[in-house]
């Protein structure tokens, strides 16, 4: 089965058919084989330093982890159920209060079984991450089905 | 953001520590907030908690906690044990951390726990581990290295 990426389709994805992505407010930008770009708006209840509201480390992760489960539904073209095996992050820089976080995640290898995919996160400048992130998932982890299905449903009630 | 300065964030530490109330540290740290972190009644009280809440869901038809949520409660763990155990002079800073998924959360209670590795003068490694019904059956383990001075 074969996918035309249209952005409000994800984006509906996100909305409907991802709790967690739906109430944290994860916005789609890109989506293509290269990879996907996702944003965070700046909100200051992620905030994990309470001196001067820069986020917490666990927002990032969020952000990330979403935007490279996505990555691999760019790359193999289907939406599989998938499974985070591990996701390694590295914080480089503290997220910058009230700016929002981008993130790019691209899937550079995918077997039958497993997909490696690495991401960054950054505010304006890819060049100057916030985060730098490799992480390793498994495809068809459950026999449910995918994840556009439920989203095409919820989408659908509404 | 608050009128807090570093000191009094670290005054506001030392004195849950005392105290062993760590519910004021936990209100004011926005994302805590946000998880509705929660220390346990038991398990020598450093066991966090994380509530159940809809909110939490990655994939509504397993259903299942999102991995990203998994791993910031494990981050949080591990702060939190850092803050009760190590001296603390300024918020620690994290550098990095590995979340290894070994089951499915269920959209349920989840606890964690966290040890010090290696409680080092300027980087601390510490081990993570969450589960859910069962102490025996962890859903994830991580380990993190935070900048301490």
């Amino acid at each position: 089965m074969s996918i035309e990426f249209d952005i409000s389709q994800i984006q509906n994805i996100l909305e409907h058919g991802i709790p967690h992505a739906a109430e944290i407010g994860l916005k789609v930008h890109e989506m293509n084989e290269d990879g996907v770009v996702f944003s965070l708006p700046y909100q200051e209840r992620f905030a994990g330093n309470p001196v001067n509201g820069v986020l917490h480390g666990g927002i990032i992760t969020t952000l990330i982890d979403s935007a490279a489960g996505m990555c691999i539904y760019a790359k193999i073209k289907e939406y599989i159920p998938l499974a985070t095996l591990d996701l390694r992050i590295d914080y480089l820089n503290p997220a910058t209060p009230g700016e929002d976080v981008f993130t790019r995640a691209t899937c550079y290898k995918v077997t039958k079984q497993i997909a490696f995919v690495r991401a960054i996160a950054y505010h304006s400048d890819p060049e100057d991450p916030i985060a730098n992130s490799v992480g390793t998932f498994m495809l068809r982890s459950t026999d449910t089905p995918p994840l556009n299905y439920s989203a095409k449903r919820k989408g659908a009630a509404e | 953001m608050s009128e807090m300065t570093p000191e009094d964030f670290v005054k506001m530490i030392n004195s849950a520590k005392e105290t062993m109330d760590w519910k004021p540290v936990f209100d004011i740290i926005p994302y805590y907030s946000f998880l509705g972190l929660q220390l346990a009644p038991w398990g020598g009280g450093l066991t966090c908690v994380l509530p159940e809440n809809k909110k939490f869901i990655g994939n509504p038809t397993l259903p299942a906690l999102h991995g990203g949520v998994v791993g910031a409660f494990l981050e949080s763990t591990a702060l939190v044990h850092l803050l009760a155990t190590q001296e603390v002079t300024r918020l620690p800073k994290i550098i990095n951390i590995t979340v290894e998924y070994l089951r499915s959360g269920k959209p349920v209670e989840t606890y964690a726990e966290a040890v010090v590795t290696k409680p080092g003068r300027r980087v601390a490694n510490l081990r993570i581990e969450a589960w859910q019904q069962d102490r025996k059956k962890p859903i994830a383990s991580a380990h993190a290295n935070f900048l301490v001075s």
